[in-house]
């Protein structure tokens, strides 16, 4: 499999990354090999190997519905200058 | 000429009412003031961990079953990836392709037939946050996120559903499920319940799926009903002069009664889903399932036939008070008191839900208990009060809580069933209206009612109507 150019820019795009035309191609080249890295797995016979969704031994973990304290109003905007109000502040969205 | 059907398909976001959010302690409560109810996990905060709260899980399941679906014995969360500001995570904790619940159905009754919506799935999810956009031109917007994190449902039904009161009534019956399932207070103005529609035309007799149409920010289930009628029509002009749908989303607007094309994020269609590494999968043993499945509540159609069955009450009566379980419970509780459940079912019905879409209110606000009732519906079998009366007392009941045999001293409402003071009323009725009892003489029939009404009306409507008829015709 090989990823085309397009793609790339669509992945920028969904990542909100703006590339150059050299980091296009470098990024093209880059994604490629690795995926063809990946691909020698495909040489692997899996036909009796469930699949898998998540590497620990681990299922059914859940906790009770009670209430913990959420964190005082300091606390919540302790990383940020950008609130008022007790809201965050954000650039205007549409 | 081409004849059209429609075929809908609706998406409802139900979030859950537990006690904390889905993957955090936080308490999930509506109204709260901005950003308090909040901790490291729905903040985003790198290295939490987020955990999944046992009665998310239990809720899905109960609706599930209650949908008549199959419950996953295996489901897992996924990662939905997008950027916007009320997401901190940049991604949305959801279900891809296992989800919790497939392949169930809602039977809906129109006034012609039954009608069987498939549900295509129900998953877990969780909430965003709110985004209050700057006044006038700032350029900022505001973001809450007590939302963020609250646990949701997000219930998908095949596009089955073929005309718009359809989709009203799916949505009617959803919402009574839901509540009796007590998993949902479902207030569309709280937000609480959501709906998205999908809907596209094709000719009738065929079985293709033409473009379709997404529309969005319907604030209540008349509004998703208009907002069909009103596509419908669009797509309709639109085949007529041979132009061809566009897929798109429209946004409703409830002051004009009209949709129009509304800017989306982003290129949506790419949430590259992939499986949340935080959260655990989920296996489901039969054993836990059937456990959740015999503590279910009796449900609304279940109880329908019921209140036909034991109460001997029409299908219509019967609908009407199982549509909510509060309202259910209260015709119940009267009945359980009193022995004629028709005569408590139009009282209820007609007087007491008039009073509640009045004053918007919901049955567990109103001072008018099951008690008032039945003390009132004895005072008028024991002829105390007059039906008319009692219309009165009702609505006084209503108002102010105060039982019946108090507002009928306070407003001296009592019955008059004084023979000796009727029988005066009656003779001086009577020689007033010489010309009258001379109609009723002739055989009009009507003339009675007029001199029934002269008394009634000289005692205020208090005159006990059998006995005015007794006395009228003894004297004519
Ligand atoms: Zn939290």
């Amino acid at each position: 499999m090989k990823l085309t150019r397009e793609e790339i820019e669509q992945v920028a795009e969904l990542a909100h990354i703006a590339l150059g035309e050299d980091e296009i191609i470098e990024l093209h080249n880059q994604f490629n090999d690795f995926i063809q890295f990946v691909e020698t797995i495909n040489d692997i016979n899996t036909d009796d190997v469930e699949p898998t969704y998540y590497l620990l031994p681990l299922k059914n973990v859940w906790r009770p519905d009670q209430h913990h304290q959420p964190l005082a109003p300091d606390e919540v905007f302790h990383n940020t200058h950008e609130h008022d109000g007790g809201f965050f502040k954000v650039p205007r969205i549409l | 000429m081409v004849e059209y059907e429609a075929v809908i398909g609706l998406e409802v976001h139900v979030e859950l009412r537990t006690k904390t959010k889905a993957f955090c302690s936080c308490p999930n409560e509506f109204g709260s003031e901005p950003n308090s109810n909040v901790c490291p996990i729905c903040l985003a905060m790198p290295g939490t961990l987020p955990v999944l709260n046992k009665s998310l899980l239990e809720y899905g399941i109960r609706t599930g079953l209650a949908l008549n679906c199959e419950i996953a014995h295996f489901c897992k969360f996924d990662r939905k990836n997008y950027f916007y500001p009320d997401l901190p995570k940049a991604y949305q904790l959801s279900q891809s392709d296992f989800p919790l619940c497939l392949h169930g159905y809602l039977d809906v009754e129109t006034d012609l037939e039954t009608r069987r919506i498939r549900i295509n799935r129900v998953h877990m999810e969780e909430d965003a946050g709110k985004l209050v956009h700057g006044e006038g031109n700032a350029d900022y917007s505001l973001v809450d996120l007590n939302r963020g994190g609250v646990p949701l449902l997000e219930i998908v039904t095949e596009p089955d559903i073929r005309t718009p009161e359809e989709a009203r009534l799916y949505l009617e019956n959803l919402k009574a499920i839901i509540q009796y399932l007590g998993v949902s207070d479902c207030k569309m103005e709280e937000g609480s319940l959501r709906c998205d529609a999908n809907i596209s035309l094709r000719p009738v007799g065929t079985d293709i799926l033409n473009t379709k149409v997404e529309i969005k920010n319907m604030n209540s289930f008349r509004a998703v009903q208009r907002a069909l009628e009103g596509e419908i029509e669009r797509q309709h002009g639109l085949y007529e002069t041979g132009e061809s749908i566009i897929q798109q989303t429209r946004g409703w607007d409830d002051v004009t009664g009209t949709t129009s094309l509304m800017r989306t994020k982003e290129e949506a269609a790419d949430y590259r889903y992939f499986p949340d590494p935080d959260l655990v999968p989920i296996h489901l043993t039969s054993e836990l399932v059937e456990s959740i499945r015999k503590g279910l509540p009796e449900l609304p159609a279940a109880r329908k036939e019921r209140f036909m069955d034991d109460f001997g009450l029409p299908a219509y009566d019967a609908g009407v008070l199982t549509s909510s379980r509060e309202l259910a419970d209260y015709f119940e509780k009267c009945v359980s008191d009193y022995h004629d459940p028709k005569k408590v079912s139009n009282w209820v019905m007609v007087e007491f839900l008039r009073l509640l879409n009045t004053h918007n209110m919901e049955v567990r606000d109103a001072k008018l208990t099951p008690s008032h009732l039945v003390e009132m519906l004895q005072l008028m079998d024991q002829g105390t009060i007059s039906g008319k009366i009692a219309k009165t007392v009702f609505e006084e009941m209503f108002a102010t809580g105060k039982k019946a045999g108090i507002v009928v001293e306070e407003k001296g409402l009592l019955q008059i069933s004084d023979e000796s003071k009727l029988a005066e009323m009656v003779e001086a009725v009577l020689s007033a209206h010489p010309e009258v009892v001379e109609d009723y003489r002739k055989g009009k029939g009507k003339a009675l009612g007029f001199l029934v009404g002269q008394v009634m009306k000289q005692t205020r409507g208090k005159a006990n109507p059998q006995m005015v008829n007794k006395l009228l015709l003894e004297r004519i």
